[in-house]
């Protein structure tokens, strides 16, 4: 059976765990977020194969994370997606749109 | 250096049913660099998880996609059956494979008819859609519904098929099949359709891989990965194995779809022979309470299906990853180089669902 793991970290080593992910030669599958009381809950998740590894962190409201744009280049629109839904602040993002991805009526409307 | 321009491409364009706009950067004819931008049709159904309860929300996933209804409804179900621990019964299983195939059948008949359509062949692109017609009638026959089908629920399925159905199904894809072998003739050996096809946007296999690609666009440039093995519904129990190329250009992958449209036939004649009688759904009491990352095979690629609950009727967070979504990036690389006039083929051949993509 293909195992499926979420895997707790910070958001401090979130480059230093892709570049781990990166590494170990797997692909990045998807990046979403999740509204939690006080913020946001992050999911990066990456396959090898058929396993599907997750890197999980939380962080507060307008909290910056860096872009993972310059260790795996598809991730801009992951990135881009979570700022213009959610209004979490993702710095170097490759290709940055700035908010304009999506053409939503309402500003960030999953914040 | 050739003096770069910028060319608009879409939203509005003969060749997409649904808008996509691209920035190009020309010099002279050829394409250097091209800039997507998304974001028309955005609907927010993700959202509509937080206010309705988790059941109703099978009808709300049915309708991500009016081409992959069937899979995007069957996706979420097995994500908060796999939450509550739910063991669907064995028939379901082999309905949902059934459905899942067809499916596919039709979505690939779909994309053939708009890549003759781009390509200027009409009477190739009716012949298409005339037998993809057939494959709705069945849906219809069986569903009661062309496009939205309702009959996935979280526990199994609504409705049955009945044997004498499924026996006659398998007469109509024999048809189809032996129709079908004609008609490929001229996509695979067509010179004016080759010309139009080979040595067009390749992608390489490590490309592929970095840049996440996924389905027959991913499997036309050598990679042999198929999400159909991780072994939901009743495909552990039958015998498939991924369809790939190597070679990665326009030509493979119409080749790769070609050849899956046949892989489809053929595991519906082995479910339609394994099937066994019984129950289609199994009651399903309390709340879901915990998360899932749900994967399926659409016709396009991997699909994800993530669901986080909290207990209660509504769950906090669903999330789709379409196959469109991951294939992005691959297909902007694919036109890098390329000449104006190849952009729409290069665009269709990720097989692009914007609906699905902005859900």
């Amino acid at each position: 059976m293909p195992e499926n793991i979420i895997i707790p970290i910070s958001s401090e080593v979130l480059l230093e765990e892709v570049l781990k992910m990166k590494g170990s030669s797997c692909r990045l599958v998807q990046i979403c977020a999740t509204r939690i009381p006080d913020g946001y809950e992050l999911s990066y998740s990456f396959g090898k194969d058929f396993d599907l590894y997750t890197l999980r962190f939380n962080i507060g409201e307008e909290v910056e994370i860096p872009s993972i744009s310059g260790i795996y280049p598809a991730s801009f629109l992951y990135e881009n997606e979570i700022h213009d839904l959610f209004g979490v602040p993702i710095k170097m993002i490759s290709l940055d749109y700035k908010g304009t991805l999506y053409r939503t009526e309402k500003k960030t409307p999953f914040k | 250096m050739s003096k770069r321009s910028i060319v608009p491409f879409g939203p509005q364009h003969p060749v997409l049913p649904e808008p996509i706009h691209l920035d190009l950067v020309l010099e002279d004819e050829k394409v250097v660099e091209a800039i997507p931008s998304i974001g028309f049709v955005h609907r927010g159904l993700e959202k509509l998880v937080e206010k309705k309860d988790f059941n109703e929300y099978v009808y709300v996933a049915e309708r991500i996609c009016g081409i992959c209804s069937f899979m995007h409804g069957m996706g979420y179900c097995e994500s908060v059956e796999n939450i509550m621990e739910v063991e669907i019964p064995p028939r379901a299983k082999y309905l949902r494979t059934i459905w899942c195939e067809m499916s596919r059948i039709h979505s690939h008949l779909l994309w053939l008819g708009l890549l003759a359509d781009a390509f200027g062949f009409e009477s190739l692109f009716m012949e298409t859609w005339r037998m993809r017609e057939k494959v709705l009638d069945m849906f219809e026959y069986s569903t009661g519904g062309r496009v939205i089908f309702s009959v996935n629920k979280i526990g199994g399925q609504r409705k049955d098929m009945d044997n004498d159905m499924i026996r006659e199904f398998l007469g109509v894809f024999a048809d189809m099949e032996r129709d079908l072998k004609e008609l490929v003739k001229t996509f695979l050996n067509n010179s004016a359709v080759n010309s139009r096809l080979r040595d067009v946007g390749f992608l390489s296999k490590q490309q592929a891989f970095d840049l996440g690609a996924v389905g027959p666009f991913m499997r036309s440039s050598g990679i042999s990965r198929d999400t159909r093995k991780l072994g939901y519904a009743a495909y552990p129990f039958l015998d498939f194995e991924p369809i790939t190329s190597d070679v990665g250009d326009c030509y493979a992958r119409t080749d790769v779809r070609i050849r899956e449209i046949f892989q489809s036939i053929d595991i519906i004649r082995q479910a339609a022979a394994k099937i066994p009688n019984g129950e289609v759904s199994v009651p399903v009491k309390g709340f879901p309470q915990g998360e899932y990352f749900m994967r399926v095979e659409q016709p396009r690629g991997e699909a994800i299906y993530y669901v986080k609950a909290n207990g209660t009727k509504f769950l906090d967070r669903m999330r789709v990853r379409t196959p469109t979504f991951a294939n992005l990036p691959g297909m902007l690389e694919t036109m890098k180089g390329c000449q104006l006039a190849d952009v729409p083929i290069l665009i269709l051949t990720i097989d692009p669902c914007i609906s699905c993509t902005e859900r």
